[in-house]
């Protein structure tokens, strides 16, 4: 088989190289493919049983034709004329007024609106999953008494509707007048404030994102952690590696590849669900557009303004995604896959005309 | 009931440097009970393993080895008995007439001087193959010695991945490795905290047939540099090559032991001579 299949693979040009990681099994019937028929591939050895016994012919010389797949292109067709009827009615459509979208899409008060709204994400999505974890260690920690207080957190903030929640926080100060810090069952205080005056519009929209977000990462990281082979934290002990170095270099890696995918959608979630603090009156970019919308009644386009806006942040947040995952993916496939640059690059070096000349010359010899 | 004697086959150099530190991994097992639930896996064992000793552990599935090495170093409690190393008790502190659970970092420093293979490898995965090696050097509290430097654990473990014949491999992945490979990758992991003692447990059993011999290969060159070696194997061959005390164990107990003559070839006790008449004549056509 060597001595006649080998030269062939090796010789094949470059546009081939998408089967040729997977064609090597099988070198005959991809030296048989190619050749076209009615050339002078000798035909009667090829492919027939007798594969490499007598063949001595080295197809160095031959060119290689990837194989077609016309219905792939058929299929590619008729979803790029959908696409560009989508595309053409949004563009010409009037009733879209992309001119107000375009005036409204950098005005100072939206951009305002767009930082709160990043501000809101990052600070709750932040604490929110170390809260998470920490709830997430709790939960699995051999304590009953913490095992039954993070199941009590999550059961709370889960069943609570979030809006709920909000103006319970924002309202807190009707519950409890004063809020201190001090030891409890004592008159030791040492911090004592007003509830309101400490509660403002953006500290209960924190502790209300958080809160809830605490609760449901916390079961994200958790069945991170529980994906991961119990065999690997024992080995980790018998190699006397102390505990916080076998959840944190060893169990929480391996967790990452469940954990990250869930976790992501949760933080593109909430980006969008900080739109529910328009409940406080929150200046974040949903209430921004509904207080412009109001005054212009221009509601479509200022609408689309801001779901422009949450899809930038949302393909941001993914290309980010993508390459975390690509880090901890690491060892756990056997080869990385190309990033969509790598694969851009590859593509093009196939593609591209001059790249063709190129191949074939170099196909040909 | 022989207990362990030192191999005949060490070289004279490695035989002299056992005897320059005569307690190096002397493994004591006494009248050591586990139970899990209602079922008593263990009943009462009682073994001693000479420093240098290989000793090799056989029996039919489900007879409480792989529970029995787990003892050893103290992955698993025992309910009764104790084990001790170069008379120092595993898991426990002598003070007075009350034993002291140990807390878990002393336990770690017991466990790095006692190695372990499992079956199934269990390598980091997404470690490379010399960083699987040096992460327990790096971070182990170690009773005795400091930690290596990262420059140090990488000279201690390219060499190690040397020893097994992996060094070009230190770069990879586990899952770029084949069975046995990953499993000698494994064995240079446990060697790198230098520990008195290394425990097998049926290091072969998940590997191609073809695979088997590079990882014995191994294990037997360990077998002659004077680490105390308790191996649980189903290769008999291997067993009676390597072992200087084979134990043959059933239902939790310790039925007989003595030299691989004495065991492959003259069983005393009928539970023994049926176990390997029946589970593995051939191997004995080494
Ligand atoms: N954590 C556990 N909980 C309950 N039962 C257990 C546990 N670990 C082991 N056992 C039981 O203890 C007995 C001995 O198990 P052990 O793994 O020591 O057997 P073994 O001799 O190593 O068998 P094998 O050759 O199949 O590996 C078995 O009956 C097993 O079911
Ligand atoms: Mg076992």
């Amino acid at each position: 088989m060597s001595s006649t299949a080998t030269p062939v693979a090796q010789s094949a040009p470059e546009p081939a190289s998408a089967g040729i990681e997977s064609a090597p099994e099988t070198p005959e019937v991809r030296a048989a493919g190619p050749v076209p028929a009615g050339e002078t591939a000798p035909a009667g050895t090829v492919g027939s049983g007798s594969v490499g016994r007598k063949a001595a012919t080295d197809y160095a010389d031959y060119r290689l034709v990837p194989a077609r797949h016309p219905w792939r292109w058929v299929g590619t067709a008729v979803v790029a004329v959908g696409v560009a009827g989508i595309a053409w009615s949004l563009a010409t459509n009037p009733r879209w007024e992309w001119g107000v979208v375009a005036q409204w899409f950098t005005a100072q008060s939206i951009v305002n609106g767009l930082m709160e709204t990043l501000k809101l994400t990052a600070i709750s999505g932040a604490l929110g999953f170390i809260l998470g974890f920490i709830l997430a260690l709790m939960r699995l920690s051999a304590s009953p008494l913490l095992v039954s207080v993070s199941w009590t957190f999550s059961w709370i903030f889960r069943s609570t509707p979030l809006l709920v929640q909000m103006l319970l926080w924002y309202n807190l100060g009707y519950l409890y007048e004063k809020i201190s810090l001090g030891l409890p069952f004592t008159d030791v205080r040492f911090f004592e404030a007003q509830t309101t005056t400490l509660i403002g519009q953006f500290a209960a929209a924190v502790l209300g994102l958080t809160l809830n977000q605490a609760a449901y990462s916390a079961e994200i990281i958790r069945g991170g952690i529980l994906s991961v082979d119990q065999g690997q934290l024992e080995a980790a002990t018998a190699l006397g590696i102390p505990a916080w170095r076998r959840s944190t270099r060893i169990v929480l890696p391996q967790a990452m590849r469940a954990i990250l995918p869930t976790a992501f959608n949760e933080v593109i979630g909430l980006v969008k669900g900080t739109s529910i603090v328009y409940v406080l009156a929150y200046s974040e970019l949903f209430y921004t557009v509904q207080v412009i919308y109001n005054r212009t009644q221009q509601v479509l386009p200022l609408l689309l303004v801001a779901t422009l806006w949450y899809v930038v942040i949302t393909s941001v947040l993914s290309v980010f995604q993508y390459y975390i995952e690509r880090h901890y993916s690491k060892g756990a496939v056997r080869t990385l896959p190309l990033t969509p640059l790598q694969k851009a690059r590859k593509f093009l070096a196939i593609h591209t005309p001059a790249a063709r000349e190129s191949k074939q010359e170099r196909g040909t010899r | 009931m022989s207990t362990a004697l030192r191999t005949t086959t060490q070289t004279p150099s490695a035989a002299a440097a056992t005897d320059a530190v005569t307690t190096r991994g002397l493994v004591e097992i006494t009248k050591v009970r586990k139970s899990f639930g209602a079922a008593e896996v263990l009943k009462g064992i009682t073994l001693t393993v000479e420093p240098g000793g290989v000793a090799v552990i056989v029996g039919p599935s489900g007879s409480g080895k792989s529970t029995l090495l787990r003892t050893i170093n103290h992955l698993e409690k025992v309910d009764a008995g104790f084990i001790a190393i170069d008379g120092t008790l595993v898991g426990y502190a002598v003070r007075g007439r009350r034993l002291h659970e140990l807390r878990e970092k002393e336990i770690l420093k017991q466990r790095t001087e006692i190695g372990m293979v499992f079956q199934n490898f269990n390598l980091f995965p997404h470690l490379t193959a010399l960083e699987n090696v040096t992460e327990a050097p790096i971070v182990a509290p170690r009773a005795g010695k400091p930690r290596l430097s990262k420059a140090e654990a990488r000279d201690r473990g390219l060499e190690l991945l040397d020893r097994v014949g992996l060094k070009d491999r230190a770069g990879a992945y586990p899952r770029q490795l084949s069975g046995g490979q990953q499993q000698r990758v494994a064995i240079a992991r446990a060697l790198a905290l230098d520990p008195k003692i290394l425990l097998f447990d049926e290091p072969t059993s998940a590997l191609d047939p073809e695979l088997v011999n590079e990882v014995l290969d191994v294990i037997r060159g360990l077998a002659k540099s004077g680490t105390t070696l308790i191996i649980v194997t189903h290769e008999m061959g291997f067993a009676r090559d390597v072992a200087d005390t084979v134990v043959f164990m059933d239902q939790g107990q310790i039925v007989e032991q003595g030299t691989p003559q004495e065991i492959f070839t003259n069983p005393r006790e009928v539970r023994t001579r049926s176990f390997f008449s029946k589970v593995i004549e051939p191997a004995f056509n080494i």
